[in-house]
């Protein structure tokens, strides 16, 4: 049995990836901004699973409080994944400020920031797992949402950075690469169901890519091979397309 | 999200705008935001009355909040479908309370109906079994409510089709079992005036139904297999059975993959089905031991076998009459024969004693029926309400698409009651759907 920690444990995705390990016998910790939302998913893999689940407030906006909130963790997780990230909207952070910085901070920076903290702990035990969900919008800047895809493309580079000084140190760092999944995050937009996965699924991904020690995982395969395709358009022709 | 959307009787099909929550705090807030709307579980009752030009789903509001394994006390959040349920208490020895026909409801939808089982002679309706439920009000407000909180909230709320507001947490008594298997008793009626002695002979049974096949004519009026069971004990089970008591049934399921073409399920087939059916069983009697998932949810291991009835979609009639009202029995379905409507579903059941405000049950026998939409149907069936109202009946809410406001005012005399209280709570009829427009019951 290991301990899970689940950072932004309140989206369909966490709450998914919390029941897949729960259901594996694992002990879950929650952590989120809004404490009083995770009660009622805490009491539920508590029952549900026969487990240990506890919650613990944590704010990724609030860069100061990371090591505090790390060090006062009762029991250090043995695997630590971090799924939160926004959205947000492309055309309003081109016009405001406060926006752009809501998704950089909180796709980017936010990760970095606390998964700064859990890195130096894992490498000073010499033991640890990081799982990180980027996102295949970072593979290539696209005019409808570059600010999100830039923000994760900095996420995915730096798992990529960590996982090479990790390897050193024994701790293992796997990145993540959904494409379009049905959440909250997305339910006003139209997905192609074809392309679109579940939380569930994405559930599924992380825990065999952390079981098997894989590097980077898609969650449906076929989104390596588009984006490589879409990677490989030239740049005088893509800048041309609408996407 | 605006889409399209039908219960499961795929009748009506129309266009909803339908919003989903996970929170408390959300749940409140997009109360209080729109504009007018219903809750949503997850859609089986058969009609109109989870629909709406706007649905709140609770399909995502589906949490376990505690579960007192010592005392059988289960709380969870509305959208929690029965399913899910069972796989958590059955290990633990222990059974919901009462459960219908499909184990793919949500707790919601199981007070929003006030939902019977098999064993409503016994152990009365869902809302018997309620220890408190929390309602989020029209204006966003959150009451608890019991038999003695608010009780005029409580009782119009269970079988109210959620005109009081959303039910957002429920807690609710669980029935102890020493095993998850049914020792069950079939029993072959010759035709309508035996099925009833026999119901009568084995009313201390605690689970009974029959299915009667309602094209026969002549002699074989009424033919029906009477189905008992009780939850078995240890001793009920053999050797194998016994090594895991508590075992939740093994996962298989086919899905019913696409309409079928209404011209299928003509009387002929029907009658086909109906002959094979009561052929198999041709033993007198058959005894044995099941699995809970049998015994409860036969059309369950089929996913989607509304879709047989083709595009067009289809009605449940089910309404109930009083005890002394058989007469009224063998005329409905002497009207259905007659009319050579084909029905692979006729499901009698008795009712024991109940007083409710607004919930369907009352004692008596209740039957429900499966009739494919088509030409001339609902003038038919208006006829049928005309006889249901003769013998002092009642038609079914949760199963209801097309009844007129008049016949729900002459089955349920405290209506008027009813409707004040859902006036208090939900002062604007904020909280609406395209069956409570329909049957008056919102419209101001
Ligand atoms: C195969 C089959 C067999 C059945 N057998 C039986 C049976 O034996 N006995 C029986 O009684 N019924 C039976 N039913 C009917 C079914 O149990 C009820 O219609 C039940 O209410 C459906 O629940 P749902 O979660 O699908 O809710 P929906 O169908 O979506 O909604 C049903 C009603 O409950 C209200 N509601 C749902 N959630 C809430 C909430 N959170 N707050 C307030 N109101 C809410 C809705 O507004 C609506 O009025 C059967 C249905 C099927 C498909």
């Amino acid at each position: 049995m290991s301990t899970v920690l689940i950072l932004g444990a309140a989206s369909d995705m966490a709450v998914a990836i919390a029941k897949k390990y729960a259901a594996e016998g694992n002990a879950i910790q929650l952590a989120a901004r809004n404490i009083q939302r995770l009660q009622p998913l805490q009491s539920d893999i508590a029952i549900r699973y026969n487990t240990t689940c506890t919650v613990h407030e944590f704010d990724a906006l609030n860069f100061n409080s990371h090591q505090a909130f790390f060090d006062q963790l009762p029991v250090k997780p043995d695997i630590t994944i971090c799924v939160f990230g926004y959205l947000g909207e492309n055309e309003t952070a081109r016009a405001s400020w406060v926006e752009s910085e809501k998704i950089i901070h909180t796709n980017y920076t936010g990760a970095v920031s606390i998964l700064n903290v859990v890195s130096n702990y894992y490498a000073a035990q010499q033991k640890g797992v990081i799982a990180g969900i980027s996102s295949v919008a970072g593979e290539r800047g696209r005019q409808s949402n570059y600010i999100y895809g830039s923000a994760k493309a900095g996420f995915t580079a730096y798992l990529s950075g960590l996982r090479n000084r990790m390897f050193h140190e024994k701790v293992h760092v796997v990145s993540v690469q959904p494409g379009f999944v049905y959440t909250r995050m997305t339910e006003n937009l139209t997905l192609p169901p074809l392309l679109t996965a579940n939380p569930e699924a994405v559930a599924n991904t992380v825990y065999k890519a952390v079981a098997k020690k894989k590097n980077v995982v898609y969650v449906k395969w076929f989104w390596r091979w588009i984006m490589l395709i879409i990677k490989s358009i030239p740049e005088f022709m893509f800048k041309k397309l609408k996407m | 999200m605006k889409k399209e959307i039908a219960n499961w009787g795929n009748y009506p099909v129309m266009e909803s705008d339908e919003q989903q929550f996970s929170f408390d705090d959300q749940l409140q807030q997009m109360v209080k935001d729109t504009h007018h709307f219903i809750p949503r579980g997850n859609g089986r009752c058969y009609g109109d009355a989870s629909l709406g030009g706007q649905t709140i789903s609770t399909l995502k509001y589906d949490k376990i909040l505690s579960f007192d394994v010592q005392n059988g006390v289960f709380e969870c959040q509305s959208g929690l479908v029965l399913d899910k349920i069972l796989e958590v208490i059955v290990p633990k020895g222990w059974f919901l309370p009462v459960t219908p026909g499909t184990k793919f409801i949500t707790v919601g939808g199981a007070v929003g109906s006030d939902v019977h089982g098999k064993n409503h002679h016994v152990d009365g309706s869902f809302s018997n079994h309620i220890v408190e439920m929390d309602i989020v009000l029209a204006d966003g407000r959150v009451l608890t409510c019991s038999p003695t909180q608010y009780p005029d909230l409580f009782e119009a709320t269970c079988g109210g089709m959620g005109l009081t507001g959303m039910i957002s947490r429920v807690k609710f008594r669980l029935k102890k079992i020493e095993t998850s298997c049914i020792k069950q008793k079939q029993i072959k009626a010759d035709n309508l005036e035996h099925i009833i002695q026999l119901f009568e002979e084995y009313k201390h049974y605690t689970y009974s139904v029959a299915w009667i096949d309602c094209l026969k004519k002549g002699k074989g009026f009424g033919r029906s297999i009477l189905i008992l069971g009780e939850h078995a004990t240890i001793n009920d089970l053999n050797d194998k059975q016994r090594k895991d008591p508590l075992q939740l049934p093994k996962k298989k399921q086919i899905t019913f993959p696409f309409n079928l073409p209404s011209w299928v399920l003509n009387t002929f087939t029907v009658k086909a089905f109906n002959f094979l059916y009561y052929g198999k069983n041709f033993k007198k009697e058959i005894n044995n031991v099941v699995g809970y998932e049998p015994f409860y949810y036969p059309l369950d291991a089929i996913l989607h076998w509304n879709r047989g009835y083709g595009k067009k979609g289809f009605i449940q009639y089910q309404f109930v009459v009083p005890m002394n009202a058989k007469q009224g029995l063998i005329e409905i379905l002497q009207r259905i024969s007659d009319k050579g409507i084909g029905s692979f579903l006729a499901v009698l059941k008795v009712f024991g004693k109940q007083e409710s405000l607004i919930s369907f049950p009352e004692e008596g026998y209740t039957l429900a029926l499966d009739i494919p939409v088509r030409k001339g149907l609902f003038e038919f069936l208006d006829e049928l309400d005309q006889i249901v109202l003769k013998y002092g009946g009642r038609l079914y809410m949760s199963k209801d698409a097309r009844m007129k406001p008049e016949v729900l005012e002459a089955g349920y005399p405290r209506l008027q009651e009813f409707k004040d209280i859902v006036k208090k709570y939900n002062p604007d009829g904020k909280i609406r759907s395209t069956q409570s427009d329909r049957l008056l019951l919102t419209t101001n």
